[in-house]
């Protein structure tokens, strides 16, 4: 298992670097102007040249990587703009800050956002397949089912705005979405995300219980299932014990693969509730076409969705003793 | 045509040897098994075929038996070039088709026919059975006279189907109709050779015998030749001339059917003839070879013969020295057993017998 | 010995002797396209310490009546109808908690891909401890002791540690072991084996057949042991039913089914296996034809479409009436034919063929 990890890691590190240079020439081939870009108004001739020295625009563009990539490790230096220690993700000028100081600064609500997005939507998506699965044909399968499809077929700019007008506004029940530092309040974090954790997970049920409704029928017909009633355990041992247990590894690969989108910020909810996350950040980096900004909150974000897939990995070998490689 | 009406003149059909259609000298298939660290690299080999040789006359079926594992289907697929040999030779009709490419086969592969297990998995669901049938007059661009769809009506009406089927889907027929459709595909090229690999296993058993009785009538009106690979030793013995045994990737005994049967020389003939059940309750097959455990991984097989580690006549030498496929004395002419301590030739039913002491079957 | 009866025409033996007694036990799916009648008017007993093989194609009937037996077909799309009784106690009439008492304990069930059956997540030792825990309680150290000692039991070296292992990490015939020591575990009365060895090669079949056949002597133990597999029938059973289209259609002990047969589907069955040491001269005689659906299973006799004898019989009795189980020359079967005829058929043309 170790050396399956270990041969996973050095795998993603490989990725990770030549996903490093291909965005990073991607975004220095556009036919735009960093500097003027950044140069913002008010912007005179010698300001462009300090902001071109600063930024080494005038270096060859395989310097320009070389330094942006070692300092990722080891820092850079950007001129008037001082010391940017490792990891540099650079610097971003629209903002007069560090790329890395902006990522930590906002990844703590994209954190807290899918935590809580996440485990809700785990729940209620399994919750749902189940009850469909447990009741194949009934009602109750049919409303899961329906549920499910109304989460798929809607709108998390639709959906949220909508629940902000009738509970917030309205009902007067949760305070305006925010993202408030859990260490700072407890209370207060909890009732600001409330309602973009709900929304956000409304999105992913379907596949869920779709997913375990379907995994559940079939593993409740295989051989071993048969054999386990033919022994004396009774149904609801069977259910639980050998039923989810098989239809468990399809279920966290999905999973992992969702929690590394939502870990890399979920753009949409944070827009909509106006959480200020990674995400968010994204959004800003865009809007304003902050090279630097866009090339680091990609980055981290690819690195996060890798890290999940090895995480995905070795639960799988967890899970499944058939797949649990030397 | 229906099987029963030919079968008034097999024996005189049978015997008379061709010349050699194939000959198969030394085919080894080796599977790489990666592994390794850091870095992922061969690190072994499932050696699935392992020095086969025999020859294949013209008109004659050869039987391939064994357990599972033991390399029998990987050989069928190696001859029709399914798979890519990793050493030895395949001749047909004189000519090395081991590595041939494309082009060099083209004209061979209309020659060779595979008939496979499963009738369900080995017939595209979505094509009628005209087009499965006429699929290989296409790909070899074969216009035969009277059209692609007459003939596909006269090969449909050959194996027992009704012509008007043409238009049907697989799903639409039961297994041993499909396998009748899996027959007729392989005929569509008037082929000379038919590897059939295990082609009745998954039928039941009041069908296993029409399909055995098709594909014999095949053999002795249109003098095709069969390399029919099967576990189970009654049939094999019933269709094929000529049989060999494969345990582990090796042929351990070859031979024609009846010295095979009545005098099998290696000991695991003999366990292999013993263990297979027979249905008269008056047959004196109560002795029983008692083969222990399962058959040991062809990753890592043993050294010297192969059998031995279940082998109760195994001795040192057995280990060390891999035994070579001879003719032994006594047997006829094209019997050839790989033992160092071969069993006397009598049939396991045939005497009372050493048998093997019970606290064997504990052992493993 | 035990008997079969159809309740028409033969009056049941006297309850309590047999351990397992099935009668008029029907089993109906629905389907989509319509009722499966999957098993129709059947009944056979089984005594204690002896072995009822029970012979037919797919979709005879002979797995479906065995999970009746048991209890294991789901109960929103199938009607059960008769009776089922297993050492005095109406199997139809129990509630589901006292069928899971039973299952396991007094009754278990061993299946023909044993890969399949056991279930991948779980210890070999985990899964066999599992039915010996619940049924007597036991605490998870005895269950693995007693894990350990029904591998060895069952034949597996080093049963120690291979009670940790995983099912894929065991070979073939090692896992039809481990599954027997699942099933025997609570030393049931009756185990019903469904096809168990045909998955499995020649010689580790035999290792099969042998050690059931040595549990039994040991334990006492009835089998109910479904093949289609003639020559494994010789190997094991005392008494034999051949089932074919959900229906009964011979019962007799294996001597007298595989010897003097009096059924033509009997004999179709055995003239279209190759014998090992017959002459290779003599063609098979397959049965001609496939097997009915039992969506809409022939009028009369079942086999009639499939029958070389059906001219024999007068008028067209095998369309339209269902032949019953009767007595003729010494067993019974369900054939229109008169008992002279079946035994003139027999002698004439089945035995000369079959021992030439």
């Amino acid at each position: 298992m170790l050396r399956f990890l270990i041969r996973r890691a050095l795998g993603a590190l490989v990725i990770i670097v030549l996903l490093i240079a291909l965005t990073y020439f991607a975004f220095f081939s556009l036919p735009t102007d960093p500097a003027r870009l950044a140069c913002s108004k008010g912007c005179t001739p010698e300001l462009l040249a300090q902001i071109r020295t600063n930024m080494h625009l005038n270096l060859p563009i395989y310097q320009q990587f070389w330094n942006y990539f070692s300092g990722l490790f080891v820092g850079q230096d950007f001129g008037t703009a001082g010391h940017c220690a490792a990891p540099c993700f650079g610097y971003s000028y629209n903002t007069q800050s560090f790329v890395w100081d902006r990522i930590v600064a906002n990844y703590p609500a994209t954190f807290v956002l899918a935590i809580g997005g996440a485990a809700i939507f785990l729940t209620v998506g399994v919750g749902l397949g189940m009850i469909a699965a447990w009741k194949q044909g009934k009602l109750a399968d049919k409303a899961a089912t329906a549920i499910g499809l109304v989460g798929q077929s809607t709108q998390i700019y639709f959906l949220g705005p909508l629940a902000m007008a009738l509970f917030v506004v309205n009902l007067h029940w949760l305070p305006q979405p925010a993202y408030i530092p859990w260490t700072q309040d407890p209370w207060g974090c909890f009732t600001g995300m409330i309602l973009p954790w709900t929304v956000m997970s409304v999105i992913f049920w379907s596949n869920y219980s779709r997913q375990v409704r379907s995994l559940m029928l079939e593993q409740l017909s295989e051989d071993h299932i048969r054999a386990a009633r033919a022994k004396g355990m009774s149904n609801t041992y069977v259910w639980w014990r050998y039923a989810l247990r098989g239809a468990m590894a399809p279920i966290i690969t999905i999973f992992g693969l969702d929690l590394g989108a939502v870990f890399s910020g979920a753009i949409i909810t944070e827009v909509t509730f106006g959480v200020h996350g990674l995400g968010y950040l994204a959004v800003i980096a865009v809007n304003q076409a902050d090279l630097y900004l866009e090339l680091g909150v990609l980055i981290f974000s690819s690195v996060s969705i890798l890290l999940f897939n090895i995480i995905v990995d070795a639960a799988y070998g967890l899970l499944d003793p058939r797949v649990r490689i030397g | 045509m229906s099987a029963e009406q030919t079968l008034d003149e097999q024996s005189a059909a049978v015997p008379a040897p061709g010349d050699v259609l194939l000959e198969v000298n030394g085919l080894t298939k080796h599977f790489p098994v990666m592994g390794g660290f850091p870095f992922k690299r061969q690190v072994g080999a499932v050696q699935a075929v392992d020095g086969v040789s025999f020859d294949v006359r013209e008109g004659e079926s050869l039987g391939l038996v064994g357990e599972s594992g033991c390399g029998k289907s990987t050989t069928g697929r190696l001859l029709t070039r399914l798979l890519e040999p990793t050493g030895g030779t395949v001749k047909y009709r004189g000519q090395d088709i081991t590595h041939a490419n494309r082009k060099q086969l083209a004209p061979i592969r209309s020659e060779i026919q595979m008939i496979f297990q499963d009738p369900y998995s080995s017939l595209n669901p979505r094509h009628t059975v005209g087009t499965i049938i006429s699929g290989p007059m296409e790909i070899n661009n074969i216009n035969p006279p009277g059209g692609r769809e007459a003939r596909v009506r006269e090969l449909l009406e050959i194996v027992g189907l009704n012509p008007e089927h043409y238009n049907r889907f697989p799903h639409e027929f039961s297994g041993g109709q499909r396998q009748r459709i899996g027959v007729a595909r392989a005929l569509a090229l008037n082929p000379k050779l038919i590897i059939a690999d295990e082609p009745v296993s998954a039928l039941d058993v009041s069908i296993q015998a029409q399909v055995v009785n098709l594909l014999q009538g095949l053999q002795r009106e249109l003098g095709i030749a069969f390399v029919f690979i099967a576990h189970d030793l009654s049939i094999v013995r019933h269709f094929s001339q000529r049989v060999a045994v494969m345990y582990l990737g090796k042929v351990v005994e070859i031979a024609d059917r009846d010295s095979l049967y009545n005098k099998p020389r290696h000991p695991y003939t003999h366990a292999l003839l013993s263990a297979a059940p027979d249905a008269d309750p008056d047959t004196a097959a109560n002795e029983r070879i008692r083969l222990t455990g399962d058959v040991p991984s062809p990753l890592n097989p043993p050294s010297g013969c192969r059998f031995r580690t279940r082998c109760w006549k195994a001795q040192e030498k057995c280990a060390t020295e891999e035994p070579p496929l001879i003719q032994l004395g006594g047997n006829v002419d094209g019997h050839l057993t790989a033992c160092h301590f071969p069993e006397d030739g009598v049939a396991p039913g045939a005497k009372p017998a050493d048998t093997i002491p019970a606290a064997r079957l504990a052992k493993d | 010995m035990s008997t079969l009866t159809k309740s028409e025409s033969i009056p049941a033996p006297e309850a309590g002797h047999a351990f397992l007694s099935v009668r008029d036990l029907q089993v109906r799916f629905r389907t989509e396209d319509g009722i499966v009648k999957a098993v129709n008017n059947l009944s056979f007993d089984l005594e204690q310490g002896k072995t009822l093989g029970i012979v037919g194609e797919s979709g005879s009937g002979k797995s479906v009546s065995n999970l009746a037996v048991m209890g294991l077909h789901n109960p929103k799309n199938t009607t059960i109808e008769g009776s089922i009784t297993l050492d005095g106690q109406d199997l139809l009439k129990a509630s589901q908690k006292d069928l899971e008492k039973l299952r396991g304990n007094k009754m278990s069930m061993i299946f023909q891909d044993a890969l399949a059956a056991l279930s991948p997540y779980y210890t070999i030792g985990r899964q066999i401890a599992e039915p010996f825990m619940k049924h007597t309680g036991a605490s998870k150290k005895e269950g693995r002791d007693r894990a350990i000692e029904m591998l060895r039991r069952v034949g597996i070296p080093q049963p120690q540690t291979r009670v940790d292992d995983f099912p894929h990490q065991f070979s073939g015939g090692m896992r039809q072991r481990a599954m027997i020591a699942m099933a025997l575990v609570c030393d049931p009365q009756m185990l019903i084996a469904d096809e168990p060895t045909t998955a499995l090669d020649v010689t580790v079949q035999a290792q099969i057949i042998d050690l059931l056949k040595d549990l039994q002597q040991e334990s006492g133990t009835s089998i109910i042991f479904i093949t289609h597999d003639l020559g494994v029938i010789r190997e094991i059973a005392d008494d034999v039913l051949v089932m074919y289209a959900g229906r009964a259609v011979e019962r007799g002990t294996m001597r007298e089914v595989l010897k003097s047969s009096q059924h033509p589907y009997g004999w179709g069955l055995l003239s279209s296996i190759p014998r090992i040491n017959a002459s290779v001269d003599v063609p098979l005689m397959p049965i001609p034809g496939t097997p009915p659906s039992l969506l809409n299973p022939p009028s009369g006799c079942a086999f009639h479409p499939r029958c070389t004898y059906r001219e024999l019989v007068v008028g067209d009795k095998c369309v339209t009436e269902r032949p019953p189980l009767e007595l003729a020359n010494g067993h019974l079967s369900a054939c229109h034919l008169t008992p002279a005829q079946k035994q003139s058929i027999l002698t004439e043309q089945i035995l000369p063929r079959l021992s030439s």
